[in-house]
């Protein structure tokens, strides 16, 4: 909302300078976004009279002018301009004038010949041919009337104007009206509010129904139905004043109907629309909903396509105008109208906010509409634009009117308790001060009771006065305070705890954390070469997506690695570790009837120039991050070859105490490619909605050893198909208590252990917590190990 | 034989003078005093001597023998010394080449502003509390009193899965699940994802982050709202943050109130960041609206509280001097590393 300051001045006396101005308002409520000085730099132009005008002796294009300027000397200015005769009043821009854009104007030699200044266009003075219509299209301003020379140019145009644009809230729709700010304004400065006065002369004494009939058939959307009659109408330019006011509050004049309209939407708040009579089918006017189909040709020149949700205002054959939207080119006012029709109505809100928005048409009207306006302003309304017509001599008006209002809307009352507004607040206002400031604000109060008038809809309960009070009253006068109600304990829950562990660890390895869209599109169950049964590929959609690309959630956190790693990869980072931890949207059944499961995930992916950086590496830092959430036991790893975005060789399957929580492993070629991504890219997720309950965070200490540990070292052939977690389980199985670790230090295929064999070497490490062990025992143990691993898997010791 | 002592003295000396290595040092000792040195060799000439002279060449025996191990014993420790000298400046290294690349990870910077402004708030007692992000339609808007034909509802604001799940708009469904479980008094966060219909650009993502508070307790006022917050915003953005509570309007609550804080780029004093206005709106806040209250089972003549919700991705693109949002969401590690 855009509001001329010396407009809003006709109803509250402003005093105070601007900028206090715009900081009482914003903080009584009305939030002031910006502030526009349209003019404020222009100085120094003067109304002159050209006197005489000669050609210039060195120029074809230009002449000479003297201008008369209400002193003593005449002014020589040298100028192009080709509209400009003698004895013309013109805006004449002085030596050091400044114009529209910071122009500087100085006196100065135009081929040989002393300027001392500029006439002026209208856009040199910061507006347009359209705002000016008496303006010539590229040339100098020439003023019709008579004006005092001299005088100041921006007084006279009205070119100054400081417009403060105000962020209003969807409660309040009464302050999108320059009497509504006033209003505020008022209260907020302790001043009088200034309603303007409204009085119709009607110098035509006729009964208006001899002109026109209104039905309302559909009362739920039209409330209210008030309509005026002018005959005699002449339809010409508004007056410069009225322009002045559209134009710095951001509407375009039209015609003094059209202008006188848009004026009281601007004043009051309330739209109106103007009918050509002649075009009102036996001047009757039905409001109703329209017909399923119908094509309609608004006034704007487009072919609409209406529906039967849609309310409009029609007569006995045709549809006139989309009710509270636009008007009908069918019936619009044109320079030979001469009988007009003014509907001041109050439509259904949330109907015209959705009729506009299936129309793709939002208009002054709509947006003001879809507010939902007070009912009781439609009169003064009309009244205030057939005051104006009659006022300007723009036509006369039949002095009775119609008025279709069945279910009146009254004021209402709100009781309300000083003590708990007090209570709510933190503050100690008293009764008396709160009655006051209601009774500023029209909302009459007495014995704490409020009686609410009704443009202030929004206000319904105790709370609301609250606020009310309280805007007025100060929120910066709201002392500070923390509370000292019951001690609670903040602490984190305990998966948020682990959801912190599984971050910093990944973090201290190298990870970097990432973060994708929840949403992405259907085309990536292709991309990941997810199998056409796949339940993955159940997907919850979102009915009115971005673009397909945004349009289903998503049931995996893949798409989003791979992405990360080929945005990666493409700008040539040359080692990227990345987590995410985030969720995915799993559907019981499609559609959904209940909430989808929402499990997080966490997912790994990285690929590296190092080599070391293999699938042991990603598997080493699960291992590890399982390790620190005390999960060192029970894990399982087997072979995952169900997937169609890993390789089927090179992809373990993570379970621990059989429930699955996810997989690690290297990416299928297949996907590298769609993804462009390197081919040794690794990915692991991990179910952390599963992990929670697995988790162990208690510590408890182990004694440290006390005695010596004996080391033995053996080297295994075995068939290659044989896995290394086999013969580790045989020789955990047989090497007894005193085993205390055993790690494989190389795998070797080669010449020198024959075709299809490979061969392991362990490190076992024994010790006993009670004794030192002799060489007899742990030789014992390797012999029985060795001797199990030849039954059992047919191994041979490697000498 | 004292004369025979003397020479061997002055020998030793003599040859001391030369020794460049702990090896001829070794021999010279043992050319002295070792089983067949010059020394040992003159003790065990002893026995022809008589035995009043014994014990006077004895002691001379010893005094020199001593002599000269303390003088072997010098001379191994300047040596030491300077061969260790020698061998230090032979080890020295370019100390001005870069060090072994260790890497570790980043936390993305939305969540290093999350976690900063958790800790604010753990700190003052709040728990933090999480939701789905898949709504019912209720949670979102009705039971926050959003009327069913509220412009905030429109398909063009709100993601749907159909007429009654929504991808949420706001974190606030969180405060109604927590009232409705019942457990009073409640003082929670919490911090999560949101959805909204606007197109990617430099400073609007269709996925962004906001964070709630709710407060309810039988005595939290205005003033309360006032307190935490002003806390809050000098912990996350500096001591000397000026706040500013302007009335505005939210359907949830009543009075509602918008908070600006004093702008972190200029100090208030007017700059691009603050559009000249020295402030910057953080977020929204007020006191719970006792309709939202009574639809989530809680009396609203005895409780009352207050809640909160602020867009992160704004606190942390200005924290950071972010200039686009899309850079949060690319997830290239040469941005992600410098968190």
């Amino acid at each position: 909302m855009n509001i001329p300051m010396s407009w809003i001045k006709d109803y509250v006396d402003i005093d105070v300078d601007i900028n206090t101005f715009m900081d009482a308002m914003t903080m009584s409520g009305s939030k002031v976004e910006s502030l526009e000085r349209k003019g404020e730099e222009i100085c120094n132009v003067v109304v002159g009279k050209i006197v005489k005008i000669d050609s210039h002796p060195d120029a074809e294009r230009l002449v000479v002018t003297q201008v008369d300027i209400g002193k003593e000397d005449l002014l020589q200015i040298v100028t192009a301009a080709k509209n400009i005769f003698e004895g013309a009043l013109v805006p004449v821009a002085l030596n050091g004038a400044i114009l529209n854009g910071g122009l500087k104007i100085k006196k100065s030699k135009l081929r040989g010949v002393e300027s001392n200044g500029m006439f002026c266009s209208i856009e040199e003075l910061g507006y347009t041919t359209n705002d000016y219509p008496e303006a010539p299209q590229d040339g100098i301003y020439i003023f019709r009337d008579e004006q005092e020379l001299g005088s100041d140019v921006c007084k006279i145009l009205e070119v100054k104007e400081d417009i403060v644009e105000f962020e209003i809230t969807s409660n309040r729709a009464d302050c999108f009206s320059i009497v509504g700010l006033a209003r505020e304004a008022s209260v907020t400065f302790n001043k009088e509010f200034k309603y303007p006065q409204i009085k119709v002369e009607g110098v035509l004494k006729e009964d208006i129904k001899n002109y026109l009939s209104v039905d309302i058939e559909n009362k739920d959307l039209c409330n209210r139905y008030v309509a005026r009659v002018v005959k005699n109408v002449k339809i010409e330019n508004s007056p410069q004043w009225l322009r002045h006011r559209l134009i710095t509050s951001g509407i375009k004049p039209v015609n003094n109907i059209v202008d006188i309209t848009n004026y009281v939407l601007l004043e009051l708040g309330q739209p109106m629309h103007a009918f050509d009579i002649n075009n009102i089918s036996n001047g009757n006017i039905i409001v109703k909903n329209a017909t399923n189909g119908e094509n309609f040709k608004t006034l704007d020149g487009i072919e609409r396509t209406l529906n039967s949700s849609m309310l409009v205002i029609a007569d006995d054959e045709k549809t006139l105008a989309i009710a509270g939207v636009m008007g009908g080119e069918n019936s619009m006012i044109t320079n030979n109208t001469k009988t007009i029709v003014l509907e001041s109505a109050n439509f259904d809100g949330t109907n015209v906010r959705l009729t506009s928005k299936k129309l793709g048409l939002r208009t002054d009207s709509s947006s003001k509409f879809e507010k939902n306006l007070d009912p009781n302003i439609c009169l003064d309304a009309v009244n205030r634009a057939c005051q104006l017509i009659e006022t300007l001599g723009y036509g006369e008006v039949v002095d009775t009117f119609i008025d279709v209002y069945e279910n009146k809307l009254d004021v209402h009352t709100v009781e309300y308790d000083p003590d708990k507004i007090n209570k709510l607040l933190g503050t100690n206002i008293s009764a008396q001060e709160m009655e006051d400031i209601l009774n500023r604000l029209e909302i009459k109060s007495k014995n704490n009771i409020a009686t609410v008038p009704t443009f202030r809809q929004d206000i319904e309960c105790g709370a609301d006065i609250a606020e009310e009070v309280i805007r007025i009253y100060g929120y910066d006068k709201i002392e500070s305070t923390l509370h000292s109600n019951t001690a609670t304990v903040g602490k984190r829950t305990y998966n948020q705890t682990i959801e912190d562990i599984i971050k910093n660890t990944l973090v201290s390895i190298g990870f970097s954390e990432i973060m994708t869209y929840s949403f992405e599109s259907p085309k990536v169950f292709d991309k990941l070469n997810i199998e056409e049964n796949s339940n993955l590929r159940n997907a919850i959609k979102i009915i009115n997506p971005l673009g397909e690309d945004f349009s289903i959630m998503r049931t995996t956190t893949v798409n989003g690695m791979l992405q990360s790693l080929n945005l990666n990869y493409s700008k040539r980072n040359n080692e990227v570790l990345l987590f995410e931890l985030s969720r995915v949207y799993i559907a019981d059944t499609l559609p959904i009837d209940k909430l989808p499961k929402e499990d997080l995930i966490l997912t790994l992916g990285l690929y590296s120039n190092d080599k070391e950086k293999d699938f042991y590496y990603i598997k080493g830092v699960v291992e590890e991050l399982l390790n620190i959430l005390g999960l060192n036991k029970d894990i399982d790893y087997k072979f995952k070859t169900d997937c169609g975005f890993m390789h089927p060789g090179r992809t373990a399957q993570i379970d621990i105490k059989n429930i699955t929580l996810g997989f690690l492993g290297q990416v299928h070629p297949v996907v590298v490619e769609n993804y462009s991504i390197p081919e040794n890219s690794f990915i692991a997720t991990i179910n952390v909605t599963k992990l929670f309950d697995l988790v162990n965070l208690d510590k408890k200490y182990k004694p440290l050893p006390k005695f010596p540990e004996s080391s033995r070292d053996i080297a295994m052939i075995v068939d290659e198909s044989i896995m290394v977690k086999e013969i580790e389980d045989i020789i955990v199985k047989n090497a007894g208590k005193i085993l205390e670790s055993l790690k494989v230090f190389d795998v070797y295929k080669g010449n020198q252990i024959g075709k299809g064999y490979k061969s392991v070497a362990f490190n076992l490490t024994f010790r006993s917590s009670e004794r030192t062990l002799t060489d007899e025992e742990v030789n014992a143990s390797m012999t029985k190990i060795i001797s199990k691993l030849e039954t059992e898997l047919n191994a041979k010791l490697r000498s | 034989m004292q004369d025979k002592l003397k020479k061997i003295r002055e020998n030793i000396e003599k040859n001391l003078e030369d020794v460049q290595n702990l090896e001829i040092l070794d021999k010279i000792k043992v050319g002295a005093l070792g089983k067949k040195g010059e020394l040992t060799q003159i003790l065990k000439d002893m026995k022809n001597l008589s035995p009043e002279e014994k014990p006077k060449v004895g002691q001379i025996v010893n005094e020199t023998r001593q002599y000269i191990e303390e003088k072997i014993n010098l001379k191994k420790e300047s040596l030491k010394k300077e061969l260790q000298e020698k061998k230090l400046k032979e080890e020295t290294i370019d100390i001005s080449m870069p060090g072994k690349k260790i890497s570790i990870g980043t936390k993305h910077p939305m969540t290093l502003i999350i976690d900063e402004i958790k800790e604010i708030f753990l700190g003052m007692g709040y728990e933090i509390v999480e939701g789905p992000e898949i709504e019912e339609d209720y949670y979102n808007f009705k039971a926050l009193n959003i009327p069913e034909n509220h412009p905030a509802k429109d398909e063009q604001d709100t993601f749907y899965i159909d007429k009654n799940f929504v991808l949420r708009t706001q974190t606030s469904p969180v405060q109604i699940r927590t009232m409705e479980k019942g457990k009073l008094p409640i003082k929670i966060i919490a911090p999560g994802r949101v959805f909204r219909s606007d197109e990617v650009d430099a400073t609007h993502s269709p996925m962004f982050h906001q964070l709630e508070g709710l407060v309810i307790d039988k005595n939290v006022t205005m003033g309360d709202l006032k307190g935490v917050l002003e806390v809050f915003a000098k912990e996350l953005l500096g001591k000397d943050t000026k706040v500013k509570f302007r009335p505005h309007h939210f359907p949830f609550t009543e009075p509602s109130a918008e908070m600006d804080v004093s702008c972190f780029a200029c100090g208030g004093k007017g700059c691009r960041v603050c559009k000249n206005s020295g402030w910057i709106e953080l977020l929204g806040c007020g006191m719970v609206h006792p309709k939202v209250l009574e639809m989530s089972g809680i009396d609203s003549s005895v409780y009352q509280g207050f809640a909160f919700g602020l867009g992160i991705e704004r606190i942390a693109m200005q924290k950071y001097n972010i200039p686009d949002l899309r850079l949060m969401y690319e997830n290239d590690t040469r941005f992600l590393k410098q968190f």
